[in-house]
């Protein structure tokens, strides 16, 4: 019972769902229009069903997935907090999700209000100067930011500088950024606690540095309190500091990047300023720069000139477009309701995802290992190293047995330095109810390891799938349903 | 505990050669395919190319990670194991058998003095 | 305090259990002073949810929207219709507040959703494999562009100027990253120079890339440059109207490499360019070569087919620096948009689509042709886009356009100065005869 046929295997030639109305304008044969070599020879075979088994099949597809609507989400660095309803009626509202990108700007001011508005906030909320809204994700505006690092370089004739440090407890896509700007990526080493080893920093730094990329909390979700001498050292060195602003939700009100000294900043509106990541997105990845990166935004900026909001073009050394247009502008009127709706007390967001951190490492720092002994931010690292030496039990075994109990599991195996890293962020919109039955379940798994692991090494039990073949899946992959 | 056959010759990247005339087969050893677990991908170099010692000529993936293949002799490619393409799994399988990766022509057999022996090897894999 | 449900009491108790007396003891041990913010936050006081609703109102009430506009612009955002179901499913709370499908035995919904739409984009484009979505239809093409240099080593790709113009800015930020140099074919009028063309693609030439219809709405000659491009070893890449396809021959039936489309018109809000749907499908040799997440089919310990995040050695959370891209997220909602949408209007339903577009299309261009002082710019054959040459420049009627709530086509006059006066107008099924003889109309009664 428990596989879904594909839509695919539910088609049978002549259904129809939607039905169009005839045409009300004189028909000419297609052959008279376009001509037969650029013509299609077969139509795609897009499947063939009625509308009440499409609806079915997708709403039986929806109750095989976890949301955040379903039950808790603690998937560390995500930030999986609530999405509120409002701000889905906002980016349906006739003057956002129904305006076309192309308008004359004079049609549609409120948007380029908003933008502008918004920019504001962020400047505020992160201590930076200018944003701009073009990135999609946070890998984006990664890769948006790296780029403005190169441009100011270049723009200063300092063409030597072709290296990016990233600490090792960095995300993937750090890396990854700095390789598809251009850029050598010199990794240095972490304190065991993912704060950057200063003297390790000193020995890398040099004329060749562009920048240096961190996360603050690290990925540990840890304060680096040494943010400021880590901005002089690159900065002596004339490079620039970037800020992956993954883990802003711990600190806003609390600590902007741009008093830290960043000088590039990207923020994930999809994970602090809760807007839904929709399985895997769309997100919005903005990205703050300090005056000195202003001029190389990409185009256009939304300015103010006199009482009206213009798209301004002509900026000569901008580093070019990101998007097809304005970025992911449903995303950011989303998180621009989100902003509405807390103002300055965005600061509590941030206090209570930091309640909500400590007081579940609290509970299980009896249970599992901790990755580094100290009060936590938004999200605490684990580890289940010694459950694993004990009686076999790994960190995998551990996420899957959770599935049983109806949560999501936390992050697994990252960051990297951390051994059996299990890597839990509550986020600020759950109930002590909520921490108490994960922390609960979390106990449980541990004294079920003990006992009985064979039971935990083989879970999940409940979900409609067991544990998938995914060397099968990379071996002999079957990426698309071909009729036979 | 990783088998590490005598007679054939080893790097500290955990290649493998063995020689035959001048003609050195090369695969991973036992131990890696152990590490990186389920191999589902090996991406093989064109017969023909031309290799110096210590150069990158392929990547074996498995379902979590990569590993980048360097040979540990100069040389010509003279021969590569199609059969990886259909059965990546031989690599995890038959590490010093079928799942063989490359054969090189070797341009400077005193290459292979560098290299470890399998109780050198045997003694490099216990620091790791 | 308006979505955090902690009591408290509770927060008191949790405090205790932590043991400390505040939450300023945990910051306190973590940011140093010096970095602290020492006062509020400079935002206006939060607002109520009825508040915010309002204040967005009142923000975007005077914006011209496509409900009460009849809209004839284009240019990669596209006014079709979106069936009414396809809404439920992106509001779903499974789908909409999900996120990348990392444990698949709960996430079989999206990653069979996304499984389904990697078929139906196949099927479309003709070509063997396609990845989840990337984040719009330019960067799709940009890491295309990206994923050519690499596979060929070499360091320079050659873009139609008929591209999209912001697609090619993308491209072209793209590729200063990695030091590639971007040459734009030259336009004979309103589609590529084939002459000139063919002495830009060059043995060094890693790839070519083309729209299809172009900018201008016009179909270029992709059988004779595909000849061209592949003559000299380059890799072919084509953007796409996933809309057209209901019509037009599929790219992989021509000798695509790698097919790009901005997916938008699949039953994705227009919302003012984006949140929209990056498309890349591409030739099974170049599985490994593709960024992006793929779902694969296999198997679970009962046997039972299931579905998972595969191919996973590319990407950046594995191969980091040397992944393929740096992109980990995709557009899985937008995705499920266009896959409840071409599940609605299934097989018939595209070809009605684009049948209906492209007579619809033609009959205003017909219209707009007889007027004094119009004439149709371009001499190809087009789909649903086509450009005019106006009596006057382009923006100058579209504002007399507005007033009759009509939003006019793109003007070419910044990114096309070689066709005077010109615009560019799309027209989808959405369109009604009487819309069109307004518009036809309207243009007449330009002063």
């Amino acid at each position: 019972m428990s596989t879904l046929p594909l839509i695919f295997e539910k088609s049978t030639a002549g259904k129809r769902a939607i039905t169009f109305p005839k045409a009300d304008v004189p028909v000419t044969p297609v052959e008279e229009l376009i001509p037969a070599e650029l013509l299609r020879q077969k139509p795609a075979a897009l499947p063939e069903v009625s509308e009440i088994e499409a609806i079915r099949h997708f709403t039986q597809l929806s109750r095989r997935n976890h949301g955040v609507d379903v039950d808790f989400y603690p998937l560390g660095s995500c930030t999986m907090k609530y999405n509120p309803r409002v701000n889905e009626a906002v980016a349906r509202a006739p003057g956002i999700g129904f305006t076309h990108p192309l308008q004359p700007a004079e049609t549609v001011q409120g948007n380029l209000k908003l933008l502008h508005t918004m920019e504001q906030w962020l400047c505020e909320v992160t201590g930076m100067d200018r944003m701009t809204f073009q990135p999609a994700a946070g890998a984006h505006g990664e890769l948006t930011g790296v780029l403005l690092i190169k441009k100011y370089h270049e723009s200063r004739g300092d063409s030597d500088r072709k290296k990016v440090i990233v600490p090792d407890s960095a995300h993937g896509t750090n890396p990854a950024t700095a390789a598809m700007a251009g850029f050598e990526v010199v990794v240095v080493k972490s304190n065991p606690d993912g704060t950057v080893d200063l003297d390790a920093l000193r020995q890398v730094v040099g004329p060749d540095t562009a920048g240096l990329m961190m996360t603050n909390p690290s990925t540990l979700g840890l304060f680096d309190p040494n943010a400021k001498q880590i901005a002089d050292i690159v900065h002596e060195a004339g490079g620039l500091i970037y800020y992956d602003g993954a883990n802003m939700n711990a600190i806003m009100g609390y600590a902007r990047p741009g008093d830290m000294g960043f000088d590039v900043v990207h923020l994930n509106l999809h994970k602090t300023f809760s807007t839904p990541h929709g399985g895997g997105g769309p997100g919005s990845g903005p990205v703050g720069v300090k005056k000195i990166l202003e001029p190389f935004l990409p185009v256009p900026t939304v300015e103010k000139v006199g009482e009206q909001f213009v798209w301004d073009w002509d900026r000569p050394q901008s580093i070019g477009k990101l998007h097809g247009f304005w970025g992911n502008f449903g995303v950011v009127a989303r998180a621009y309701a989100y902003t509405l709706a807390y103002g300055p007390e965005l600061k509590e967001v941030s206090e209570y995802a930091v309640l909500n951190a400590n007081y579940v490492m609290a509970h299980l720092r009896k249970y599992y290992d901790l990755a580094a002994d100290r009060y936590c931010m938004h999200e605490c690292v684990l580890s289940a190293k010694s459950l694993k030496n004990e009686v076999g039990v790994k960190t995998l075994d551990i996420a899957k047995r959770l599935l049983d109990e109806g949560v999501h599991p936390p992050t697994i195996y990252f960051p990297l330095i951390v051994e059996e890293a299990i890597m839990i962020e509550p986020t600020e919109t759950e109930d002590k109810a909520t921490l108490d039955r994960f922390v609960d379940a979390m106990i449980r798994i541990y004294k079920e390891a003990k006992e009985d692991p064979e039971r935990v090494k083989s879970s999940p039990h409940t979900t409609v799938v067991g544990r998938l073949d995914e060397a099968l899946a990379a071996r002999k992959p079957n990426l698309r349903y071909r009729a036979e | 505990m990783a088998n590490v056959p005598a007679g054939l010759r080893y790097s500290k990247e955990h290649e493998w050669i063995k020689v035959e005339g001048n003609v050195g087969t090369i695969g991973i050893t036992d131990f890696a395919q152990h590490q990186l677990g389920d191999v589902v991908f090996v991406e093989l170099p064109p017969v023909g190319r031309v290799l110096k010692a210590h150069e990158q000529f392929g990547v074996v993936e498995s379902v979590k990670t990569v590993s980048d293949l360097y040979t540990p002799v100069a040389g010509k490619v003279v021969a590569v194991n199609e059969a990886l393409e259909g059965a990546p799994e031989t690599v995890n399988t038959s590490a010093y058998e079928d799942g063989w990766i490359v054969k090189i022509e070797l341009s400077n057999p005193g290459d292979l003095d560098a290299l470890l022996d399998a109780a050198a090897y045997e003694a490099h894999i216990k620091e790791d | 305090m308006r979505y955090i449900p902690i009591t408290q009491a509770d927060k008191a108790a949790m405090l205790r259990d932590i043991g400390v007396n505040s939450t300023e003891e945990l910051f306190a041990a973590n940011i140093p002073a010096d970095v602290r913010l020492q006062r509020p936050l400079n935002l206006p006081a939060a607002l109520t949810e009825m508040e915010i609703l309002s204040h967005v109102r009142e923000l975007t009430s005077s914006n011209a929207n496509l409900q009460e506009y009849t809209c004839f612009l284009g240019g990669g955002a596209y006014d079709h219709y979106i069936p009414a179901a396809v809404d439920t499913f992106i509001s779903r709370g499974e789908f909409l507040t999900a996120y990348t499908p990392y444990q698949p035995e709960i996430s079989q919904g999206v990653l069979q959703v996304i499984y389904e739409y990697q078929s139906m984009v196949c099927e479309l484009t003709g070509m063997d494999l396609s990845n989840a979505s990337m984040y719009d239809g330019a960067s799709a093409m940009a890491e295309a562009a990206g994923m050519v240099v690499a596979q060929t080593g070499r360091k320079k790709v050659v873009i139609a100027s008929s591209v999209h113009p912001n697609y090619r800015r993308v491209v072209k930020t793209y590729m200063h990253g990695i030091g590639v140099e971007v040459i734009e074919a030259p336009l004979d009028h309103c589609e590529l120079d084939l002459n000139k063309l063919s002495s830009l693609i060059t043995d060094d030439v890693a790839g070519f890339l083309v729209q299809q219809p172009n900018f201008l709405g016009h179909v270029e000659q992709v059988r004779a440059i595909e000849q061209m491009v592949h003559a000299r070893g380059g890799l072919f890449v084509v953007a796409v109207d996933p809309v057209s396809l209901g019509l037009l021959e599929a790219p992989g039936n021509y000798g695509a490499d790698i097919v790009v489309a901005e997916g938008q018109a699949l039953g994705n809000y227009i919302s003012f360019g984006g949140p929209y749907l990056g498309m890349m499908a591409t030739r099974e040799k170049f599985s490994r070569r593709i960024p992006g997440r793929i779902v694969g089919a296999t198997v679970d310990t009962r046997g039972q087919r299931a579905f998972v995040l595969t191919l996973q050695a590319r990407e950046q959370h594995i191969r980091r620096e040397k992944a393929t891209s740096n992109i980990c997220s995709n557009q899985a909602l937008n995705a499920l948009a266009a896959t409840v949408y071409l599940t609605l209007v299934g097989k018939e339903g595209l070809r009605e689509v684009a049948g209906l577009s492209l007579q619809k299309a033609h009959y205003a261009a017909s219209q707009i042709a007889k007027l004094p002082g119009y004439s149709i710019a371009c001499k190809s054959p087009f789909f649903k886009e086509f450009t005019v040459s106006c009596p006057k420049p382009a923006d100058q009627i579209n504002r007399e356009l507005l007033g009759k709530k009509i939003l006019g086509g793109i003007p070419s006059s910044v990114d096309y100065p070689h066709i005077s006066n010109a615009m560019t107008l799309a027209v989808t099924e959405k369109r009604t005869r009487a819309e069109i003889d307004a518009l036809v109309a309207a243009l007449g009664e330009v002063k």
